[in-house]
């Protein structure tokens, strides 16, 4: 048994079901998926595609071609991907397709919370959702066969605490690598009209074969509790719910689209009252109301964020029939605590009454500093933010690490909607308002213009715009864990390949003006970015330098001379985690690494000047 | 019903805290238990607040640790401590490292760093309170003041000496393996320090 994330348990299940082709765009919480195949598993063909789009049209490709494919994404790059997925369903496989949707309840690392299990409706394919680690390996080979067997592409469905918790597996033998003759049928993979009208009629037939998988496959099952309340449930909420009542009837759905209705009523008749648990939209409750079975969930459990097993708790009890059952099993003794000896420990001062919250008894305390994630100690985006800042721009944004600069006290940032809106932003605005293109940018990191931000610009171009995109090119995916992209000249699996040439791209296609700028000179941005928003033509602005986090800037941390400072705290203004400020300015020289932007910015002299940068 | 033991792992990102739980869950795995743990990564990593939930024992079912839960809280700094306070159970123990690392709305002056963390904790629940950074630069090196934690909470932990070396051989490189080894062991000792002293004050029971 070894303990694996959901992720590596994933890349294991691909290599144990003789998966061929690997293809994603980096997104957390599914990154890992295509880090570990491509680290454990060589025999499997992995890549990093420029989008999820890409990847899943290079997915299709290899199944056609005779390779059980898996794709990857995150929930918000199946958006992307939804264009050749929903067709997919029409036209099927050849060999297995698995689609892995890596959903973020709560929005750890997210701009939404979509819950992409309605994407297993819209396309009419098949939903699996692990709960843990093991099912989320096994799934992936039962995914492969159904979507051989039923000419479909299957819907893997994680969510953050599946793909990033561990928990113990048994690892399989590897199956012998599929390789399917392929066949050309120019009725089932060319959908014009005529042949996607007989592709679609297919849909009910299949619909109806697969929900008699979900009938009888043992990853659906009843778990016999007490017959007074039933819950159905899938997901890491399962585990929730048997953490929260332990006692209950569970029917677990591993496979939870097409919904196995048999079986559904079967437990309904079985149980006094039934519930639905599941985290973000009521897709299992609504499909399970739509059979006239009386059932409670989203009338009493959180639509939005992430579910815990106190949530969960928490709302059911909120049933007065259900919270009458779970006193009968609360009364029975609390499991004893983990530590087996009982130390007491001298306690500090006993807590003072009058200091307390009367109501809770907690010490009245100021609320708590926040501790939010900020730009890294020499982060090349630092020093172009603090120049749109000072400039006061309209600043189009969008994802990675550099959406950090929208926050205090950079704040430089107006928008971000998704993977490269900001630069068709930043031309509809200039449209909008002729006026406000002097003053508006759009800011798109390296990896996100690849992914989606070149149409954007080709738009500015042909629609004769005059829009100023920045490029922040830190020659990296830098927020998912530094991934390569096409730019960096490295492959998935750290090979050299031909490296994307920005500057080249932009020219090509008809941007009169690109500049490059190192975002570590702050006047020279500066006068650059003045340069470009005068310019009535589009322009393209390089802003040079590679992710800190590849490598350090210079080993000497910047010098402070601190009775020189006059504690005017400009330099804070850069949101910089190695200074802080206690009566004067300090530099935590464990944290600084050189970029000197603390020096530009010093009108005093104070920092920088002996030696070092 | 089987006994479970959580721990929540709190810190900075970039503490050395995933080290922590693997160290953790792989000692109970050698105990022949089953494990659940639970982590972040992406945009929080960048500096932010993160933890690892950690727990052990015959049947896990839940990975996540709810607020009132947690048999530990293993904090690697002081504010994160503080922060996730109300995860512990009341008898709860607090390993808290004695290292303060300003979040930026206290570096730029917006906001002040919470006083008098340890008094605090102690008021409301059993603190061992360990200075690892300090441990750790005497050993010699900075980056195992995170196993000086872990060594300080497995003298708590209902898990073997021999799963810890287990996991340590499983979790760290070889050439690397002799000084954590000693990290590992000087903080179980100052645990041991902390439980001798509470002892001999003659108030406890």
């Amino acid at each position: 048994m070894k303990l694996l994330s959901g992720n590596e348990a994933i890349a294991r299940g691909a290599y144990e079901a003789g998966v061929r082709v690997a293809a994603a765009y980096p997104g957390t919480p599914s990154t890992e998926i295509l880090q570990n195949i491509a680290r454990h598993y060589p025999g499997i063909y992995a890549e990093w595609a420029p989008n999820e789009k890409v990847a899943l049209e290079v997915g299709i490709g290899a199944s056609l071609g005779g390779a059980r494919v898996l794709v990857a994404m995150k929930h918000v790059g199946v958006n992307v991907a939804a264009d050749p997925l929903v067709t997919l369903s029409y036209t099927g496989v050849n060999a297995g397709l698995v689609l892995i949707s890596a959903d973020d309840p709560g929005m750890h690392s997210s701009q939404n919370e979509q819950d992409n299990r309605y994407y297993a409706r819209l396309a009419e394919a098949p939903l699996l959702e692990p709960a843990d680690s093991q099912e989320a390996k096994d799934f992936v080979r039962f995914a492969l066969e159904l979507s051989e067997t039923y000419d479909t592409p299957v819907i893997l469905r994680t969510t953050t605490r599946v793909a990033h918790s561990k928990s113990l597996v048994k690892e399989g033998e590897p199956a012998e690598p599929v390789n399917k003759p392929y066949d050309k049928s120019f009725a089932k993979y060319v959908m014009v009209p005529a042949n996607a009208r007989n592709r679609h009629r297919l849909f009910e037939e299949r619909r109806e074969k697969l929900r008699q998988v979900a009938e009888h496959t043992p990853l659906n099952r009843i778990e016999e509790g007490d017959g007074r309340i039933g819950i159905i449930t899938s997901g890491i909420a399962y585990y929730y719910v048997k953490e929260a009542f332990p006692w209950a009837s569970v029917l677990k759905l591993g496979m939870s689209y097409p919904l196995p209705v048999e079986l559904v009523r079967a437990f309904a008749r079985q149980v006094e009252h039934l519930f639905v648990v599941e985290e973000l939209e009521p897709f299992l409750e609504e499909q399970v109301a739509a059979l006239y079975i009386p059932v409670r969930g989203k009338t009493l459990i959180p639509r939005t964020g992430e579910l815990s097993p106190a949530d969960i708790h928490r709302a059911l009890m909120q049933d007065p029939y259900l919270a009458g059952v779970a006193r009968e099993y609360d009364n029975a003794p609390a499991s004893p605590p983990g530590a087996q000896e009982e130390i007491s420990f001298l306690p500090g001062s006993p807590p003072d009454p009058a200091k307390e919250d009367l109501v809770t008894g907690a010490p009245q305390h100021a609320p708590l500093p926040a501790r939010p994630p900020v730009l890294c100690p020499g982060c090349p985006h630092r020093g172009l933010f603090y120049v749109l800042k000072k400039l006061r721009l309209r600043v189009m944004g969008d994802i990675g690490c550099y959406t950090l600069g929208g926050l205090p006290p950079l704040s430089a940032m107006d928008s971000c909607i998704c993977m490269g809106a900001g630069v068709g932003m930043a031309h509809g605005m200039a449209k909008a308002d002729p006026d406000s293109a002097a003053k508006t940018v759009a800011v798109i990191g390296d990896s996100t213009f690849i992914h989606s931000g070149i149409t954007g610009l080709i738009d500015i171009v042909y629609n004769q715009g005059a829009s100023v995109v920045i490029i922040a090119d830190n020659r990296t995916t830098a927020m998912t864990g530094h991934q390569d992209h096409p730019g960096t000249g490295k492959t998935l699996r750290r090979e050299p390949t031909k490296a994307l040439n920005l500057t080249k791209l932009a020219r090509a296609v008809g941007v009169p003006h690109v500049f490059v700028v190192d975002p570590f000179n702050l006047a020279g941005t500066r006068k650059t970015l003045l340069k470009a928003l005068k310019t009535p033509e589009p322009v393209v602005v390089i802003s040079s330098r590679p992710c800190v986090l590849l490598g350090p800037v210079t080993p000497a941390p910047v010098p402070l001379n601190p009775e020189l400072c006059r504690g005017c705290k400009l330099c804070l203004q850069l949101g910089c985690p190695a200074l802080s400020f206690r009566d004067r300015a300090e530099i935590n020289p464990y944290l600084c690494v050189g970029c000197g932007l603390c020096a530009q910015v010093c009108r005093k002299g104070a920092i920088g000047k002996e030696g070092g940068r | 019903m089987s006994a479970i033991t959580s721990t929540l792992v709190a810190g900075v990102g970039g503490q050395g805290i995933i080290l922590a739980g693997k160290l953790i869950s792989q000692a109970a795995i050698a105990a022949g238990m089953d494990v659940k743990t639970s982590e972040i990564h992406g945009m929080a990593q960048r500096g932010g607040s993160v933890t690892n939930h950690v727990r052990f024992g015959n049947k896990v079912f839940s990975p996540v640790i709810d607020p009132g839960e947690a048999d530990f809280l293993l904090a690697f700094e002081k504010l994160e401590g503080l922060r996730y306070l109300n995860f512990l159970k009341p008898k709860g123990m607090v390993i808290l490292n004695n290292q303060a690392i300003d979040p930026l709305p206290v570096a730029i002056g917006l906001d002040a760093y919470p006083e008098a963390v340890e008094s605090r904790i102690a008021a409301r629940f059993r603190l061992v309170f360990i200075d690892a950074v300090s441990e750790a630069e005497a050993l010699g090196n900075l980056r195992v003041a995170n196993v000086v934690l872990v060594g300080a909470l497995a003298r708590f932990l209902p898990l073997p000496a021999s799963s810890w070396n287990e996991a340590m051989a499983a979790a760290v490189p070889p050439r690397f393996l002799e000084l954590n080894r000693r990290a590992f062991t000087r903080g179980y000792e100052l645990a041991q320090e902390v439980i001798r002293r509470c002892q001999s004050c003659g108030i406890l029971k």
